[in-house]
């Protein structure tokens, strides 16, 4: 009796033990992706692991890169879910990623993966450039639509185009980057200098071009496409135009961050990310997601977008930002003090 | 004379007679010494750690990195390159190009003019100290082992700076003309708004204190109105009114609302009630017996206007000028929302920190922000100083006789500035309203749905009043005891008047630069009060330090009222001065303590520039949602948010009304006879 006794204190302290660790692993997870959708994410992650629970910390894409780089020495997350890839690369050149082979990370597209083996980060999707056009302004204003990033610097479209400003907004960034990678380095910066003729002002962040072009406020707003979609859903007379030239793109990507005491739940939650589950749920959001075969198209969606992102080399774009932004500033940044 | 020294060696030395320190003395220097305590860690280290921080350069040193090249068989012959020799050979890099930001990176293939990415020669590669750093690719190096790399991978290797101190930062600032034109932008849209705004100003109220206009009462109402709404409200509502769909986007005939036009506008709104008020007060003191004399020597109306009413209001019109001037200049969230491709200073600061993560540069805009804004605050204190009593015992108060005339004119002047208050307002809480502007403009609550945004949705506007809750009631504790401290101790002057200028402190410093400053000191892990980062009381303290200086004097000018006989009664009846403190001081300063409070409340309702470096995720506020609504786009949002602010300072301000109309008049009886 006694033997019994001792045996089923054993279970339930055993059994106790068991629950408390499992109820006590927690993640804290910095991500920029929309606060809409991290309920959603967490709850289907928490499907398959219901003892990991995610601490969400979110912000937008500078915010939260700035607030990584400013904790550095000290750092607070464990996990990044859904960040732009070109922010991770920062992080991992300043070594702050945890390198991480996540199971099943074969069959992502290998465009969505770090070069390195272990890779630092994985991608989850693919957020691209595109032009907001508002048809009912253009029209008042007596514009064609324009087909190519080349078409914008017809001096008809003179103060009707918004774009972001790439020193504060990611969106701005790349496609600064994209048209350095696509007409060349001379060839980009000569676009840029016509682009900038036409270029009513320069907006902080991404989307908010494609918001002034839905609410009316300007004809034409440089954006992404997912923007313009959900604009378009909204009710605003836009149409999402893929210049012909090829649009740049960034993913968003996950990492573990370096130090992170809880590695082993960290490596559990970047298993589930590169799954096909995982990448049906960005499917929602995203036309392009890094599993091969899963996106389905997505209302408002422009067509044939997959085929005109560039070949995107990330490492030119985060090892020339520094470089890339200086000569921006002083192009157009200093110009515009004239007006 | 001998004697007497003789007389002076022999005699034994008195008693050193020292006024006795008494508990009490002790009690208050000890507490005086924990609110400076509290000054300097909150105001002082920040703001010298950000100063130390605009000295902190990045610099790529050559001397950290040695090379190898083998031959076209891949045979190192062990010959090693300094970068430092080579670019000394080749001329490379220039000293300002080795002088980068945090972020920069530099190539070597330049170091070797025969380097081809098709060749198979291979380089060796590696830091001399711990400290060298370059990237592969975007892979961190950090050891001193030689890298072995193939030519198409020596491509890749980019040399990353390490820290050194120097003008660097200031230097690279001057020399970026898109930067230092910021300056220029600056100072042209505060003084064009100091001009517009005191002249408006003052005609409004001269009308209220000079002339028998009808509706006084509802027009002071209305002129402060914009203290309860952040600043970049009425840049949300230029937008609906001047932008390319403004419902009244032709009178501006073409041109855009979005730059200098549309920042100074918008600042004649939200520093019209500052202006007001100051020039207010000046206007409301006069004596009638130098209009009577100015009559009686037949002097003309515009001749009296000039030689009396103006220079009465001097000090009034020159205070009221360099708190307007200031106040523009250091605002952040109009010049944001509506600022277009015009550049100012404190927007410097957000786009350097928060778009390129540049903290240094960020740190070198604030210390040039810090100058002009410390110049006009102290000129504005020296121009206080030398306001003397204009009222005698001998002077008659003026009275204004009604002139039916110039009293509707007034009136029409005055309904003019109303409507472009209330206009502003009004435009906002319709925008709010209206479901897809210009497409749909059935009305909608759909954008009251802060949770589909940024910004942090209704939480934050819940965040910003539990913060508004906690900045009044810590802030009051501690500005009204700190006040006391200063005015009521005894002796220890130096320490008083240390403590004094302290206290004045906070107002010359721009939001921005201190929200700045407490990242890089609070965010240090090594900082012992590293933990407050990030939570709600980081915001409470900031905000406090931030509007301190206001409240201390508002505290100050009402203890001042008290006679210090009080202290000595207290003493001769043997009672601890707390007691007299909590019985007779607070009671008595009861209206300047409430004053306070409100004042304190609404501040923290409206911040965005002190706190927007500040808060986490978890302490989102509904100031700053406004603007980060607004940055995404969701503009109408952005407004029923700051609509929202507006209501609550509006419902704040109300209660507070009765509030002290019932305590007043409670504790108040004994002004009555």
């Amino acid at each position: 009796m006694k033997h019994t006794t001792s045996f089923l204190a054993a279970l339930a302290v055993g059994a106790l033990t068991a629950t408390v660790a499992a109820s006590e692993t927690e993640l804290t997870v910095y991500t920029a992706v929309e606060a809409e959708d991290l309920a959603r994410y967490a709850e289907t992650f928490n499907q398959s692991n219901p003892d990991i629970k995610i601490n969400w910390v979110r912000d937008s894409t500078g915010i939260i890169t700035a607030k990584l780089l400013a904790e550095r020495d000290n750092p607070q997350a464990d996990v990044i879910w859904g960040l732009a890839a070109t922010s991770l690369l920062l992080l991992k050149s300043e070594g702050m990623l945890e390198p991480y082979a996540p199971a099943g990370v074969d069959k992502l597209d290998a465009k969505f993966v770090d070069g390195d083996n272990p890779p630092a980060w994985v991608g989850m999707d693919a957020w691209v450039a595109s032009v907001c056009y508002n048809t009912v302004e253009a029209e008042k204003a007596g514009l064609k639509p324009p087909t190519s990033w080349k078409d914008l610097t017809d001096p008809m479209y003179k103060d009707q185009v918004i774009m972001p400003n790439p020193n504060s907004s990611g969106t701005g960034f790349l496609d600064v980057s994209s048209w350095l990678q696509m007409f060349g380095e001379e060839g980009g910066w000569e676009y840029m200098d016509a682009l900038h003729e036409n270029i009513a002002r320069y907006t902080h962040s991404g989307s908010k071009p494609c918001k002034l072009a839905a609410a009316g406020e300007i004809p034409i707003g440089i954006s992404f496409a997912f923007r313009g979609a959900k604009s378009k859903a909204d009710g605003a007379p836009l149409e999402i135009i893929v210049p012909s030239e090829g649009v740049g793109w960034d993913m968003e990507a996950t990492a573990i961050v370096a130090g992170t005491a809880n590695l082993e739940a960290a490596q559990k939650l970047v298993d589930f990310t590169v799954t096909k589950e995982a990448n049906e749920m960005y499917n929602t959001g995203y036309a392009v997601v890094a599993y091969p075969g899963v996106a389905k198209p997505v209302e408002h969606f422009p067509e044939g977008l997959l085929d005109a992102m560039i070949n995107n080399d990330f490492e030119y774009a985060a090892n020339n930002r520094a470089a890339i932004l200086k000569e921006w500033q002083s192009r157009y940044d200093g110009k515009s003090e004239a007006k | 004379m001998s004697t007497m020294s003789t007389n002076q060696d022999t005699l034994p030395a008195g008693p050193d007679i020292r006024p006795r320190l008494s508990r009490d003395d002790i009690l208050m220097r000890g507490s005086m010494m924990v609110i400076a305590l509290y000054l300097i860690v909150t105001l002082a280290l920040p703001l010298y750690t950000m100063l130390s921080k605009s000295f902190s350069t990045y610099r790529v040193e050559l001397s950290q990195y040695e090379f190898q090249v083998s031959d076209e068989a891949g045979v190192f012959d062990g010959t090693i390159l300094t970068a430092d020799e080579l670019n000394r050979q080749l001329g490379v890099y220039s000293d300002t190009d080795l002088t980068t930001g945090s972020d920069g990176r530099l190539p070597v293939t330049g170091f070797f003019p025969d380097f081809s990415f098709r060749s198979p020669v291979m380089y060796q590669m590696r830091n001399t100290t711990e400290a060298g750093r370059f990237l592969v690719g975007s892979t961190l190096n950090e050891g001193t082992d030689w890298v072995e790399l193939d030519s198409n991978t020596f491509r890749r290797v980019q040399m990353r700076p390490v820290q050194a101190r120097g003008l660097g930062n200031f230097i690279n600032y001057f020399s970026t003309p898109a930067l230092f034109n910021s300056i220029k932008n600056s100072l042209w849209i505060s003084v064009v708004s100091t001009i517009v705004t005191v002249t408006l100003a003052f005609w409004f109220a001269y009308a209220l204190n000079r002339s028998c206009m009808r509706f006084k009462g509802a027009f002071r109402l209305i002129a402060m109105a914009p203290i309860l709404v952040p600043s970049l409200l009425p840049g949300i509502a230029l937008v609906y009114l001047f932008g390319n769909q403004g419902m009244i986007k032709e009178l501006l005939f073409g041109a855009s609302i979005y730059g200098p036009i549309g920042i100074v506008i918008g600042s004649v709104f939200f520093t019209f009630p500052h202006a007001f008020l100051i020039i207010s007060t000046a206007l409301a003191i006069s004596d009638a017996r130098l209009y009577e004399a100015a009559v009686s020597l037949r002097s003309t109306p515009w001749r009296t206007f000039w030689t009396v009413t103006i220079p009465g209001a001097r000090y009034g019109l020159i205070s009221a000028a360099f708190v307007v001037f200031n106040l523009v200049i250091t605002d952040f969230g109009l010049p944001k929302v509506i600022g277009g491709q015009f550049n100012v200073l404190a927007v410097d600061i957000y786009k350097q920190v928060i778009g390129q993560q540049n903290f240094e540069m960020g740190a070198v805009v604030s210390v040039v922000l810090v100058i002009p804004a410390i110049l006009a605050f102290g000129i504005d204190r020296m121009v206080q100083s030398k306001q003397v009593a204009l009222l005698s015992a001998r002077s008659v108060p003026y009275q204004a006789t009604p002139n039916p005339k110039t009293d509707r004119i007034f009136l029409i002047y005055c309904s003019l500035i109303g409507l472009f208050i209330v206009g502003l307002l009004a435009v906002c809480q319709f925008a709010a309203l209206i479901k897809f502007w210009p497409y749909d403009l059935s009305l909608s609550l759909k954008n009251y749905q802060f949770n589909k945004m940024d910004g942090g949705g209704w939480g934050s506007y819940f965040n910003s009043i539990k913060l508004a809750f906690l900045t009044a009631v810590i802030g009051t504790t501690v500005v009204f005891f700190g006040a006391y401290l200063v005015e009521k101790s005894n002796g220890f002057k130096t320490g008083r008047s240390i403590f004094q200028m302290f206290a004045m402190l906070p107002m010359a410093i721009p939001g921005m630069v201190l929200g700045l400053s407490y990242i890089f000191f609070f965010n240090n892990p090594s900082n012992p009060f590293n933990a407050i980062y990030g939570t709600m009381a980081i915001l409470v303290i900031c905000t406090v330090t931030h509007f301190y200086t206001v409240s201390h004097l508002t505290a100050v000018t009402a203890l001042k009222q008290m006679d210090k006989e009080f202290e000595s009664v207290s003493a001769s009846l043997k009672q601890p001065t707390m007691k007299l403190f909590a019985r007779v001081t607070v009671p008595v300063c009861l209206p300047a303590v409430l004053d306070i409070s409100i004042y304190l409340f609404v501040n923290a309702m409206t911040t965005v520039s002190a706190v927007v470096f500040l808060y986490s995720p978890k302490t989102t506020l509904a100031s700053i949602a406004v603007l980060n609504m607004d940055d995404a786009g969701d503009i109408a949002p952005a407004a029923a948010m700051g609509m929202m602010i507006f209501y609550t300072n509006a419902a704040a301000r109300i209660v507070h009304l009765i509030a002290s109309k019932g305590i007043l008049a409670r504790t108040q009886a004994w002004r009555s006879r």
